[in-house]
């Protein structure tokens, strides 16, 4: 059988900007090699020309769906090199918007995952739930998609009364739709048939690569950056860790969705503890004494870290972004070997990969 | 919060084990430095491979979460930082260990450590044409993010200014 | 009587009455089809896709105004949205979608870096606007804009294309 050699380009119809270049042996792909880089756009070298303030709505910009998971570390590194402690309301309202960031994310990952499939219905479903929790973000930072609403010594408002009822209303009503989605695409047998036992990744090789977030706990690993390396109040609430021995592609789907779960009840716990008080420390103005933070949390897609510089100047010395993206690019060559040209699309998608992410 | 001596030094008694094994063993070759779960180690070259096997395989640190190269002109050097981290020893799982070198930047070379941590490739190209660092035993190093006709000095070395500034 | 002069007033008026009665209800009835079935190309590279992707759902049905998102061949739609930042080693891609899409075209550039480069004014990497490499129509400000803006831009083309004349 001779080989052929096909480029799956940068523009595609689903996903952002990213080249795989594939070579199969008649159906069967042999070899896949990624190609990123379309989509780069210079942060870690921009940031070294702007203020610490100035760096937050540049930095949430590549991991634009998880707004929050991507300033979160920032915020942490810059307040251990200041050594400022933050008030337990600030810390309450973030961990809210944090999840519910992580539930908009998931969201967007099962609708383009059905689309991936040819199942518009499953495209249609979650975009519009989508909407309830993109509402309920709105209310409480004043933004559809890019907050900027993380400073260094807090947040920058208080949440509206409202917020308790609005989020009530909205986990009740997600809950019965997690249950009709389980009904229409996790336990459909077409697509149990494309992706069960497809896209395997040993549980020794993802922990050899280094693989982190929902494939990494798909391939058998219980680990979580809120368990493992906690921060801010996750060590005062009760969540689990889901975990499966499967090692493929539909294992992956379905640690989103109870990822899902586990984040609506993180956020009921949060609004019933929640104290009333500051939403800020009073800071004239952004000092960070020189020193060297390196910081981590648990993003929506797995663990960003930051690692960051400061000689005492205005601007930061160095600033290192570490996108959990580009930790499981190294993947793909050892996902796709053996897997059918035609179920090449829904395999990539499963490791829940955002160009813009990886490239920064 | 409030800190006292007696609860910070329970606090890094597993980071101060940690730095007291590995001066024992490495001696003078090593400079330590101990925060609350995060130990930094700078190395002189010469023995770079010894201790990043021993921390590998003895204490068990099985991937890299990064590579960073930062720019020290005034020095004139370079600096590597490998940030090392473990799935496998459920003890250890929130320390980060930042294991670095320092290297000269008119000549810059360093070994690759890809062979004990396979999980660096994509940081070390990426570093490779960042700064133009060459890790000596790599596969491939290629350009990665940078457009392929890219032909000015690497971006992230201070003395390249962006467009406009 | 029939004289030279007034043969050619007579041929005159018939040519107006005959661009009047056919050439205009056709340029309009041409029109009329063309506007009400866009179909897009996305260039779905950065943050303003998420909008995209929102303006596609449910809530913001853009399919209303005909722009179905038939992921089909580039070679059967009709306008290019570029959805954000278009970056140096994407720029020839870029270029060879647009000369793969038959005639007529027609290009909105969506958020702040398509239209000038944005908040990426000083990366070596980023290509200040769009109009840079390929002729744009309707510019759509906004970092990322709403998906009330991405139907008023639609609306805005569809307003131009109904003036336009075919030729």
């Amino acid at each position: 059988m001779s080989k052929l050699s096909l480029s799956v380009g940068p523009q595609h119809p689903g996903s952002g900007h990213m080249r795989i270049i594939l070579t199969l042996s008649g159906d069967y792909i042999i070899e896949a090699i990624p190609d990123p880089g379309y989509v780069h756009r210079g942060e870690e070298k921009l940031a070294e020309y702007r203020n610490y303030i100035q760096n937050i709505p540049h930095l949430e910009r590549p991991v634009v769906l998880d707004a929050t998971g991507a300033i979160f570390p920032y915020v942490l590194a810059v307040e251990d090199l200041m050594n400022i402690i933050v008030p337990e309301r600030a810390q309450f309202i973030r961990v809210i918007m944090a999840e519910l960031n992580r539930i908009i994310s998931h969201l967007y990952y099962m609708a383009i995952y059905g689309i991936f499939m040819g199942h518009s219905t499953m495209f249609m479903w979650p975009v519009g739930d989508r909407e309830v929790f993109i509402d309920l973000a709105n209310t409480i930072a004043g933004q559809r998609v890019t907050y900027a609403f993380l400073v260094p010594g807090g947040v920058r408002n208080d949440m509206p009364e409202k917020v308790k009822e609005q989020a009530d209303k909205a986990c009740n009503y997600f809950e019965k739709r997690l249950i009709e989605y389980e009904h229409i695409f996790m336990n459909n047998p077409l697509f149990e048939k494309r992706t069960k036992g497809v896209g395997i990744l040993p549980k020794q090789d993802a922990i050899r690569l280094g693989v982190v977030g929902p494939t990494l706990r798909a391939s058998g690993v219980k680990s979580d950056v809120r368990k493992d390396d906690t921060y801010s109040i996750y060590n005062q609430l009760d969540f689990e860790i889901p975990v499966s021995n499967a090692c493929d592609s539909w294992s992956r789907a379905w640690i989103h969705m109870e990822e899902m779960r586990q984040s609506m009840s993180i956020i009921k716990q949060c609004l019933k503890r929640i104290p009333t008080g500051p939403v800020k420390l009073n800071l004239k103005q952004i000092k960070v004494p020189p020193g060297e933070s390196y910081s981590r949390v648990e993003a929506a897609r797995g663990s960003l870290s930051y690692y960051l510089i400061s000689d005492g100047g205005k601007v930061p010395y160095r600033v290192r972004i570490m996108t959990p993206s580009f930790r499981n690019l190294i993947t793909i060559p050892y996902i796709m070997k053996g897997v059918m040209l035609a179920d090449m699309p829904p395999t990539y998608w499963g490791i829940d990969y955002w160009p813009v992410e990886a490239d920064r | 919060m409030v800190e006292t001596s007696n609860t910070e030094s329970t606090l890094i008694e597993r980071e101060q084990k940690l730095a007291a094994d590995l001066k024992s063993r490495f001696g003078d070759v090593l400079e330590i430095t101990i925060k609350s779960k995060r130990i930094k180690i700078k190395v002189k070259s010469e023995r770079l491979l010894d201790i990043a096997n021993y921390i590998n395989n003895e204490l068990g640190f099985d991937h890299s979460t990064s590579v960073s190269g930062v720019d020290y002109p005034n020095s004139k050097e370079f600096e590597v930082v490998y940030h090392l981290s473990t799935y496998g020893r459920e003890d250890f799982r929130d320390i980060v260990i930042a294991f670095s070198t320092r290297i000269s930047r008119d000549e810059p070379k360093t070994l690759s450590l890809i062979n004990i941590w396979p999980s660096v490739e994509y940081s070390e190209r990426e570093t490779f044409e960042m700064f133009g660092i060459i890790f000596e035993g790599h596969p491939k190093l290629e350009k990665l993010l940078l457009p392929e006709d890219w032909n000015d000095i690497p971006p992230l070395r201070k003395d390249f200014k962006p467009p406009g500034r | 009587m029939v004289s030279g002069a007034s043969t050619n007033i007579f041929v005159g008026k018939l040519k107006d009455i005959l661009e009047y009665s056919i050439e205009e209800p056709l340029n309009y009835l041409v029109n009329w089809g063309r506007l009400y079935a866009l179909w897009p190309v996305h260039l779905e590279t950065a943050c303003c896709s998420v909008e995209w992707g929102a303006v596609s759902g449910p809530r913001y049905d853009i399919e209303r105004w005909g722009m179905l998102a038939a992921f089909g061949s580039l070679r059967q739609c009709d306008v290019l949205v570029i959805l954000g930042t278009v970056n140096r080693k994407m720029a020839p891609r870029v270029r060879m979608i647009y000369d793969q899409m038959p005639e007529p075209k027609y290009v909105i550039a969506m958020g702040a870096c398509a239209v000038s480069g944005g908040l990426y004014f000083d990366s070596y990497s980023v290509l200040q606007g769009v109009d840079k490499i390929i002729p744009v129509d309707i510019y759509l400000s906004g970092c990322p804009p709403r998906p009330e803006q991405l139907i008023e831009a639609l609306i805005m083309l569809q307003n131009k294309i109904r003036i336009s004349k075919i030729s």
